[in-house]
């Protein structure tokens, strides 16, 4: 409820009550599920590391991991974020056509980074890498998949706004939903280059990690 | 300033709501409640839930002190016996205690921030209905194949499928996964309810104490479960789909699972107490006509302890050998928890220092809360020491120990927040005299049963293990601890007795039984479906008192507040909605498809949880008004 109460100037009231806090509701609820996430996804990437090197049979992730192809994917992602930006601002001008376009856009880049990932997945389970088969693995599949768990569910939020969009057309006063959604998207993003250099680069700079 | 104190029987008009079901509008029967969004009737089923799980738990208490009456007694068998203390844990801190606070704030928050609910009303609900499914289907694990038998830590490697082949050890898991999402969702819509709801004029250090401490807990769970939820989904993964998390042979390191739960599991120690201690910062100044003593102490050591919460973990692994400087700084970070603590009681002192003391029963109960509180923080420190803790680990001396935090620190405080809460929930009061007794039996049984368990620990006698040796001392330790539990358990009848009693034919409490001083004094007795006429207005800490009498007031005189329309729609209302109990029904069947392996059924629904959660999405907004000035004339004020 109240998702686009307004900033509250002194001596006024909006129609459905006063707040106290000049911040939407949703917005507020987005930032502290964030601040959990990054527990979740510190737990995750922790267990990864402490787990680094202990697998007592390959492969191992210099046998499996490819640099080019996942920087690809990588740099997909990061574009995503930048249409985000993009389609929010076309969304605060009331450029309705603009907003729909870009944030299609943002979904669609998203499912292009999940694509990469399938065929990751598949292709390292065809060197040998599963989830049972050693700590690598485990860890690995568990941490990514988590990663593209949400991804996926950005995709479907993000398609579930531009077919809203449609339903009811929106105008810059819900800009607020599409802020949040945003606020979601790069959040995802921000955690896929601490994954991608922590899992990926780490062991490919010389001198930093084995 | 009027606040809303006239008794209205509320014209709705409900709004037009789209979606696949429509908004429901009962106002009785079940289906009210299954599709209730009020944050009253929540708190009271979390209340009333709570309560109904601490019955089953104490029943198994009861099971477990009676095997233990004398050496050698053969009531129940070791298997049975791990599974009596294993729910019995479980219950007791995740399914009673936690989800009491719960259950208070969910009730009280907004009341005494002069809200009309909670920011997310149906999210508050799902929040409600995961962990009543959460418990059930912990308990359902008793007719399902056993009950979960390695403790509430669950140490890996014991929950290995190698170690424990039967599905006790995934109820157990399973269930709390489904129990904590509740948990994550509600301390989120409290954050965000005490963020942007208070009424106009309450600023951050105007709030109650009870509201600061639960917005501390709040944050506490939001960063304490998240590691909790990946380390019980690493054991479901182990368990199900042959992951090697916890599986020494590939490498893994059971150690890891204890740093995950006690980075969890210690900071969960505060989640139950910090409610606790906001209830008796409201209970002890009311019935001593005083203002709490050192305020802004009070807020910033709650806010302390909760950063220290996560700084103490490796405590309770003193014995594991992570070596001397890992032990001596646990040690120490420990230690300084001790201090805001103590600061705390020394406030609660000073708040009954001088004032005019009312022994009401709640009061009892708040004060025997100090007493034994003390105790348990004294047996703390010691238990905090590497070395006597490498003594006493294991022993009775460490269940003695938090027994007296958890059941005479945080039980007992809940038990003053039944007696002072009462009148507003039912408009009845407890009866007094009776409630004296009761009040006696319960702290003459519990100290019975735990102060002899502190001797019984330092002489010894293990714990987790269903019978000890005789001849070497320990009988009549166990014998008094058991004789306790009859009569605890006798006050436990006494307080269900006066509960039903009062609540059928009790005395009228009328809207203020205590001349309190926060808001939800100044609401109904129960309060009405909107909370209150007007949007209350705040000048003052301890708002209502400062209204009652101006003389007392420090704060301002209100006047930026004038001829502000709050209302200028009438009250809006959130309306009922199907859709967190369907969304919580598909995650507990969900949890079923898990454990058997029944992927059919687990995708089902799966999609049944997608469509809830896009009806849930696109019901909108919903509610209705609300008008109590329509044929009312004001009345008070
Ligand atoms: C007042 C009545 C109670 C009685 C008679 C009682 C009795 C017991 C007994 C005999 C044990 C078993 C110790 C062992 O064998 O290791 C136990 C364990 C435990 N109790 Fe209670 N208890 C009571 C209340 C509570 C409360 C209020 C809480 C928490 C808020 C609680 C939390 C626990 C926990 C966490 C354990 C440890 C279980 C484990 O080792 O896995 N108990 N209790
Ligand atoms: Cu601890």
């Amino acid at each position: 409820m109240a998702a686009d109460a307004p900033t509250q100037a002194a001596g006024t009231v909006p129609a459905h009550g006063w707040r106290s806090s000049s911040l939407p509701d949703m917005k507020l609820m987005m930032w502290i599920f964030l601040a959990s996430d990054i527990m979740f996804f510190g737990t995750l990437i922790g267990t990864y590391l402490i787990y680094k090197g202990r697998s007592l049979t390959g492969p191992y992730p210099q046998d499996v991991l490819d640099i080019p192809l996942t920087t690809v994917s990588t740099f997909v992602l990061l574009m995503s974020s930048f249409l985000m930006v993009i389609a929010l601002d076309a969304l605060k001008r009331n450029d309705v056509a603009k907003f729909r376009l870009w944030t299609f856009g943002v979904a669609f880049f998203g499912a292009i980074f999940l694509g990469f990932q399938v065929y990751e997945f598949n292709h390292f389970v065809d060197l040998g890498l599963t989830l049972q088969g050693n700590l690598f693995g485990t860890t690995f599949y568990v941490l990514t998949g988590t990663h593209g768990v949400h991804v996926a569910i950005g995709v479907l939020w993000l398609l579930s706004i531009v077919v809203a969009s449609y339903v009811r057309p929106w105008t810059s006063k819900d800009a607020t939903n599409l802020e949040v959604a945003g606020l979601y998207w790069h959040f995802v993003d921000v955690v896929w280059i601490v994954i991608f250099t922590l899992v990926y680069l780490v062991d490919f700079i010389p001198g930093a990690g084995g | 300033m009027a606040i809303g104190r006239r008794d209205v029987p509320a014209p709705a008009t409900p709004d037009a709501g789209g979606g696949l079901l429509a908004r429901p509008a009962w106002t009785k029967g079940l289906g009210s409640w299954l599709t209730t969004v009020d944050h009253k009737r929540l708190g009271i089923l979390y209340i009333l839930t709570s309560f109904t799980f601490m019955g089953l738990a104490s029943i198994e208490a009861f099971i477990i002190r009676l095997q233990l009456a004398a050496p050698g007694m053969e009531l129940v068998s070791p298997d049975v016996y791990n599974q009596l203390f294993t729910m019995h844990g479980v219950t007791m801190i995740f399914l009673a205690i936690m989800p009491l606070g719960t259950g208070f704030a969910n009730y009280f928050v907004p009341l005494m921030i002069g809200a009309r609910d909670l920011a997310f009303p149906r999210l508050n609900a799902f929040g409600y209905w995961v962990y009543a499914f959460g418990g059930l289907f912990v308990y359902s694990s008793f007719f399902l194949g056993g009950a979960p038998d390695v403790g509430w830590f669950a140490y890996a490697p014991l929950t290995s499928l190698s170690n424990n082949p039967g599905n006790g050890t995934d109820f157990y898991m399973i269930g709390l996964l489904i129990g904590g999402i509740g948990s994550l969702v509600t301390a989120m819509n409290l954050i965000v309810t005490i963020f942007s709801m208070r009424a106009p004029g309450m600023t951050m250090m105007r709030m109650p104490v009870f509201v600061w401490m639960i917005l501390v807990t709040s944050f506490l769970i939001v960063f304490a479960f998240p590691p909790l939820t990946i380390a019980l989904t690493q054991i479901v993964f182990d368990r199900t789909f042959g992951t090697l998390f916890y599986v020494p042979e590939a490498g893994g390191l059971p150690i890891l699972w204890q740093h995950l739960f006690w980075i969890f599991g210690h900071p969960e120690v505060y989640i139950v107490i910090l409610p606790a201690f906001g209830v008796i910062s409201e209970v002890i100044p009311t019935f001593s006509r005083k203002p709490i003593f050192g305020y802004p102490v009070m807020i910033l050591s709650g806010i302390f302890i909760g950063f220290m919460g996560f700084a103490v973990w490796s405590h309770h692994m003193f014995t594991t050998g992570l070596g001397p400087v890992a032990n001596t700084a646990f040690a120490l970070t420990s230690f300084v928890i001790g201090v805001p603590t103590g600061v705390k009681i020394f406030n609660w002192l000073g708040t009954m220092w001088g004032g005019s003391v009312r022994f009401t029963t709640s009061m009892l109960y708040a004060m025997a809360f100090l007493f034994m509180f003390v105790i348990g923080g004294i047996t703390g420190i010691m238990l905090a020491m590497p070395p006597f803790t490498a003594q006493a680990t294991d022993s009775y001396f460490v269940v003695a120990h938090f027994h007296y935090v958890m059941g005479g620190g945080a039980l007992f405080a809940f038990f003053a927040g039944v007696y002072y809460w009462f009148p507003k929930l039912t408009g009845k009061l407890l009866p007094e005299r009776f409630g004296q007794w009761t009040f006696a039996a319960m702290f003459i049984g519990f100290n019975m049963i735990f102060m002899p368990q502190h001797f019984a620990g330092l002489m010894g006698m293990p714990r987790r293990t269903q019978t000890y040796e005789a001849g070497i001392g320990l009988e009549i330790w166990n014998l008094v601890s058991t004789a306790g539990t009859f009569v605890m358990g006798t006050a436990l009848f006494m307080l269900l007795f006066s509960v039903i009693y009062a609540f059928r034919n009790g005395t009228p409490a009328g809207n203020d039984p205590w001349d309190a001083r926060t808001l939800e004094w100044a609401a109904t007795s129960p309060p009405q479906h909107h909370n209150f006429d007007e949007q209350p207005i705040v000048t003052d800490r301890d708002a209502f008192w400062a209204q009652k009498y101006p003389e007392a007031s420090h704060g301002d005189d209100g006047s930026q507040w004038e001829g502000m329309d709050f209302d200028a729609h009438g009250i809006h209302m959130p309306g009922q909605s199907w859709y967190p109990f369907l969304l919580a029904t598909s995650i507990f069947i969900a949890g079923y498809g898990l454990l058997f392996e029944n992927w059919p059924l687990s995708i089902l629904m799966l999609v049944v949880l997608v469509g809830a959660t896009y009806g849930w999405a696109f019901e909108g907004v919903g509610g209705h008004h609300v008008h109590p000035d329509d044929g009312a004339e004001a009345a008070g004020d």
